[in-house]
């Protein structure tokens, strides 16, 4: 037992729990100084996980097959730079942005053929918010099966796990606006493509996003999971089950970390689109995300 | 508007999307399960008719795609006419899934509430956990599944534990996201009715913040369940196969077992909705108790 190091880490994580206490108490003079505190109290807490993690399988010397310290993973990154990155080529590139892109699309365009048929809408919405409790996810070995080992299969399961969420949130979000708003459309002389156009999608985003956003993480989970059912010698999740089989447990958190890293880019670049595209939402003009 | 009425507005779209894709799937079993007719019939040097591949397709050992009725076969065949404790027993492995996934969703509703109220509750917590929380998510713990599984054996916890942690992992997420919402649900004419009562911040807590988070509890705890399902059978993929709905999947995979694999699916997916369905159930008794209108 490493007692120092132990010790060293519990009283950064004290101080930074106090600073961060006293952070969110102060109220700056510049709005630059706000939001900066604003942006450390998460960061902190972030590196004090870190620190206490560090601190916590050195101070009791954790087996790193246990459990490898923060910075062991970190070099395994470093070194390991070419593997990881085919694996996220053929992983994130390939499987997840391909079939993200196909099911999303697909779901907005069935959402919007079945629009003027109020009978196929009331049929598929209950089915819709059905499928989206289901565990998708284990279709996975029949798309192994059937569109075989490489990254199609993968696609074809991501494809399915995105359909069901977009088709609900685009139906709903296309019933969103108004009947006084739909009125006036009609007093417009409007046709029912101006409409959409002018009126029902601009009200939709923020629904369609909402379903951008689930899809982004669902996606990044489908590709992975359908891995583990069968991959050419490429791919993260082809990666963490063989690495863990070889007990190369600092690996496994590599690609992992990059994982998160990727997962978090690609629902962070949504979101940031949804700003800009649904900047009139209250929920973002209140300045909360 | 017009009167909402069951059978036009619900029974018959439903039931039209349904049969549709019923037929659908009869369709696209004829077409996959084809070839392997058309293969066998000319390795065996004979001609085969429209008609007979069409039969032949009902009824393949391993089909590509088994038509819905062997899978309904096969469901009742594991389910009613093998004993329950079989491990041929399509409900021995759905208990098990069933038992981790309930446990996980415990686990998560009750470290979800709990997150919630220290968020709602204090300032550094709220600003420093909440964005942890939802970071937390983009990480696809899935991908980690067979991580946590394997260590948790080697440190001697295994069985039941290791796949609840999961769904507990996937489960406390949306509880989290709706509690925080549901407990800041009541107005600040509210709050401030509370203050005059000189109300401590427990009492406001439990009489105030608490009734007036319900359906925002449910809502969530609907999403958690159906979540932690996901975790328990992604759970059993790694540790080898040996049982549950997810173990059922993988060995289906391996040994080309079409037929199970969707067998499980359907029992995985009646499961979802039966979970579901309970947690909907609760939500409408609760409510009603505590007076909302129906």
């Amino acid at each position: 037992m490493n007692l120092p190091i132990l010790m060293a880490a519990i009283v950064f994580w004290l101080a930074a729990w106090a600073f961060n206490e006293w952070l969110v108490r102060q109220r700056f003079e510049s709005d630059a100084a706000n939001s900066a505190a604003r942006f450390a109290v998460p960061l902190l807490f972030g590196i004090t996980l870190l620190v206490l993690w560090e601190g916590i399988v050195r101070g009791f010397s954790v087996p790193s097959v246990l459990l490898p310290a923060p910075s062991m993973i970190w070099q395994r990154l470093i070194s390991s730079v070419p593997t990881l990155m085919a694996d996220f080529r053929q992983t994130f590139l390939k499987a997840v942005l391909t079939g993200y892109a196909l099911g999303c699309g697909l779901g907005f365009v069935v959402a919007i053929l079945i629009d003027r048929s109020p009978f196929l809408q009331k049929g598929l919405l209950p089915l819709g918010n059905f499928v989206s409790a289901l565990p998708v996810i284990g279709v996975a070995p029949i798309m192994v099966m059937w569109f075989g080992f490489d990254w199609q299969s993968k696609v074809a399961v991501v494809v399915i796990m995105t359909f069901f969420p977009m088709l609900v949130n685009t139906i709903a979000g296309l019933a969103a606006s108004s009947h006084m708003e739909r009125d006036l459309m009609q007093t417009y002389a409007a046709s029912w493509w101006q409409t959409l156009i002018k009126l029902r999608l601009p009200a939709a985003w923020p629904f369609i996003f909402n379903a951008l956003k689930i899809n982004s993480t669902l996606a990044l989970i489908g590709a992975i999971v359908a891995e583990f059912f069968g991959t050419p010698i490429v791919g993260m999740g082809f990666r963490i089950s063989t690495e863990v089989g070889r007990m190369n447990v600092d690996m496994v958190w590599a690609e992992i970390a990059v994982a998160a890293v990727a997962g978090s880019a690609f629902y962070g670049v949504v979101a940031l689109i949804e700003r800009a595209v649904t900047f009139w939402h209250p929920s973002i003009r209140g300045g909360r995300a | 508007m017009r009167e909402e009425s069951f059978l036009r507005d619900k029974l018959l779209p439903v039931g039209t999307v349904v049969a549709l894709l019923i037929v659908i799937w009869y369709v696209a079993a004829v077409f996959l399960n084809a070839p392997f007719e058309r293969d066998t019939a000319a390795r065996a040097g004979t001609e085969i008719g429209f008609s007979e591949i069409v039969h032949n397709t009902m009824a393949q050992e391993r089909p590509v795609l088994p038509a819905p009725h062997q899978v309904i076969a096969e469901i009742w065949d594991t389910t009613f006419n093998k004993p329950i404790t079989s491990k041929r027993s399509l409900v021995y492995h759905a208990w098990i899934t069933l038992s981790a996934t309930l446990l996980g969703f415990g686990i998560g509703a009750v470290l979800g509430i709990l997150l919630a109220i220290g968020i709602v509750h204090n300032r550094a917590m709220d600003r420093s956990l909440m964005p942890w929380v939802i970071a937390s998510q983009t990480i696809p713990i899935l991908a980690v599944a067979p991580m946590i599984i394997v260590v948790l054996n080697a440190i001697g916890i295994s069985g039941l534990l290791p796949k609840a942690l999961i769904s507990t992992y996937l489960s406390f997420f949306p509880v989290v996201v709706g509690m925080v919402k549901g407990l800041r649900s009541p107005e600040v004419i509210q709050l401030d009715l509370m203050h005059t009562y000189n109300a401590s911040k427990a009492q406001t807590f439990w009489k105030l913040r608490w009734p007036s988070s319900m359906p925002y509890l449910f809502t969530s705890l609907k999403v958690a369940v159906a979540i932690s399902l996901v975790g328990a059978i992604v759970g059993e993929l790694p540790t080898g196969a040996v049982a549950g709905l997810g173990a059922r999947l993988l060995a289906g995979s391996y040994y080309g077992q079409t037929v199970q694999i969707w067998s499980a699916l359907f029992m995985a997916a009646a499961l979802a909705a039966v979970l579901v369905m309970i947690v909907g159930f609760a939500h409408t008794a609760v409510l009603k108790r505590m007076g909302a209108k129906p």
